[in-house]
């Protein structure tokens, strides 16, 4: 069809106008509160056909920007960390019960969990991921209502549950029984959506480092989400962030929470095994 | 008043005195402009934190008038002097009359 | 080149358009200025406006102002449908005469800021500010 020639000569024209001119991502150090060294650059596993070296998204954004991330009161998401801390200990349910009550010591309890998210869970025979372990957690544990997937608690509370991971490195297992769904995770990165026929590759692999239109493009790396957004104004939620990407590309897209999401988001978080988890990073 | 508003201040706990400090301040807030509008079109009306106060010991420090163009949930940097033990005390004031108002000691040694 | 009739009735709403969004913008602008200065002579100096030369997101752009005896200072979006941002007026304790915000840019514009001095004069200084547009909405 002609409009989708069109388009697609469109998008070709505006990943390639700068291919030339692109400015290669910096090597500042990402040191946050004067304390916490963050890895940002790493070799990536051999099982990450296309890419060699994996770098955090921060290392693509400007100067001002990426200070916005080096002091936790400078980073606009302290005030979705603080709701979501106080929800940490907020009683909801028909068990009377809050996170606190179960994982009584925030840091101890969760220490390193981000890291390793998504993996595999016997129990529910399938990969769960951070969002879907505390929806688990509040429906089985709490008798509590499931939140929504993407929504401001879930992003509140993974925010909290990350930091006390951060500065640890991405390391979530791509083998065992986890290995199908990370299968299904790489054939969805390399597939072309909608009508701009456009792959996560295409953009993050092919042309990371190049600018769509006034884009910088990153490498599409996940260890910093959630993520605050300058764009919404508030954190997003990893697999929100696949949604608006393959909607993007004009395409359906498949849901948050979604079995398509969960492997992509397991692949995608395998691709920076190494990096350092970041979240709740800042990112336009 | 606008849901879930809540300040933050960074203020060192401790200082030598006539130490000029760094003070910070982040307050959750939309700060809606007047500009946009919803769903169905209409604008949304204007409702914003308009004016910003920080006063030590009942002596100003700094006061500043808001206007739209500051982002949501707005935040301040600036420096202060420190005179003697004593408290900052920083004070939000929104468009629909709330006052927020947020206390911090600092100790002299 | 042709253009149809539609076309060119397109183009000379989009000029008028053009001519008169910008006027009444600065028409604001000139307003805010004299109404802080009360119309007095505006010199230049001892102020300085720090702001990033591209911003990746209009909605939230670090700026600082900085004047060294300086009693107030306005900092006004130029380019924005209502210009203002911020005064701010330094106290006795006031530590410096320095402040950084947060401000949201509604496209690449001029960022202003008018220093009123202790002595009662007058500076100002402004920087272009280019607000980029993402293409992924996301």
């Amino acid at each position: 069809m002609t409009t989708t020639k069109l388009l697609k000569t469109a998008g070709l024209v505006a990943v390639l106008a700068y291919a030339s001119s692109a400015s290669a991502q910096d090597d500042s150090q990402l040191v946050i509160n004067g304390e916490i060294e963050m890895i940002t650059e790493v070799a990536t596993q051999d099982y990450i056909g296309g890419l060699k070296t994996a770098y955090s998204g921060w290392r693509f954004r400007n100067s001002d920007m990426q200070a916005m991330q080096l002091d936790d009161f400078e980073n606009p998401a302290a005030i979705a960390v603080d709701e979501g801390l106080a929800s940490w200990s907020k009683v909801d349910g028909s068990e009377g019960k809050s996170c606190a009550s179960c994982h009584e010591d925030l840091e101890a309890s969760m220490a390193g969990v981000r890291a390793v998210y998504p993996k595999w869970n016997e129990e529910a025979g399938a990969v769960m991921t951070l969002a879907s372990q505390i929806n688990n957690c509040r429906t089985e544990q709490m008798g509590a209502e499931a939140w929504k997937y993407d929504g401001t608690e879930m992003t509140g509370m993974e925010a909290v549950i990350s930091l006390q991971s951060r500065g640890m490195p991405v390391n979530v297992a791509v083998d065992g029984p986890a290995h199908d769904a990370w299968l299904k995770g790489e054939e969805i990165y390399y597939t072309r959506y909608g009508q701009l026929e456009l792959s996560c590759a295409n953009c993050h692999e092919d042309n990371a480092d190049n600018y769509i239109r006034a884009d910088h493009l990153s490498q599409g790396q996940i260890n910093g989400f959630p993520a605050f957004r300058l764009k919404t104004g508030g954190l997003v939620q990893v697999q929100n962030r696949f949604k608006g990407c393959i909607r993007d590309t004009r395409a359906e897209t498949f849901k948050p929470g979604s079995e398509e999401f969960v492997a992509l988001e397991l692949y995608v978080a395998s691709r920076g095994n190494g990096l350092s988890v970041e979240a709740p990073s800042v990112r336009p | 008043m606008a849901d879930n508003v809540k300040p933050k201040v960074r203020v060192p706990k401790t200082a030598s005195a006539g130490e000029v400090i760094t003070l910070k301040t982040l307050i959750s807030h939309p700060m809606e402009s007047g500009q946009r509008k919803d769903g169905d079109g209409n604008l949304i009306p204007r409702s914003i934190i308009n004016r910003f106060t920080c006063d030590f010991n009942e002596q100003n420090v700094i006061d500043v008038t808001m206007e739209p163009a500051i982002s949501t949930n707005p935040y301040f940097e600036f420096e202060a002097i420190v005179p003697e033990t004593g408290a900052f005390t920083f004070t939000w004031y929104d468009d629909d009359g709330s006052v927020y108002t947020e206390v911090q000691e600092i100790t002299v040694g | 080149m042709k253009f149809t009739r539609r076309e060119t009735m397109l183009m000379a709403l989009g000029a008028t358009a053009a001519t008169m969004l910008p006027g009444r913008a600065m028409a604001d602008v000139d307003e805010k200025v004299a109404e802080f200065t009360g119309g007095a002579e505006i010199g230049e100096g001892g102020l300085t406006l720090t702001a990033p030369e591209i911003a990746e997101n209009g909605n939230t752009v670090p700026i600082e102002v900085s004047a060294p005896g300086a009693v107030s200072i306005m900092v006004l979006a130029t380019g924005n449908p209502t210009p203002g941002a911020a005064v701010f007026n330094f106290g006795p304790l006031a530590g410096a005469q320095s402040a950084s915000t947060r401000i949201r840019l509604a496209k690449t514009q001029n960022v202003m800021a008018v220093a009123k001095m202790a002595d009662g004069s007058f500076v100002q200084v402004s920087q272009e500010v280019k607000v980029t547009i993402g293409g992924c909405g996301g």
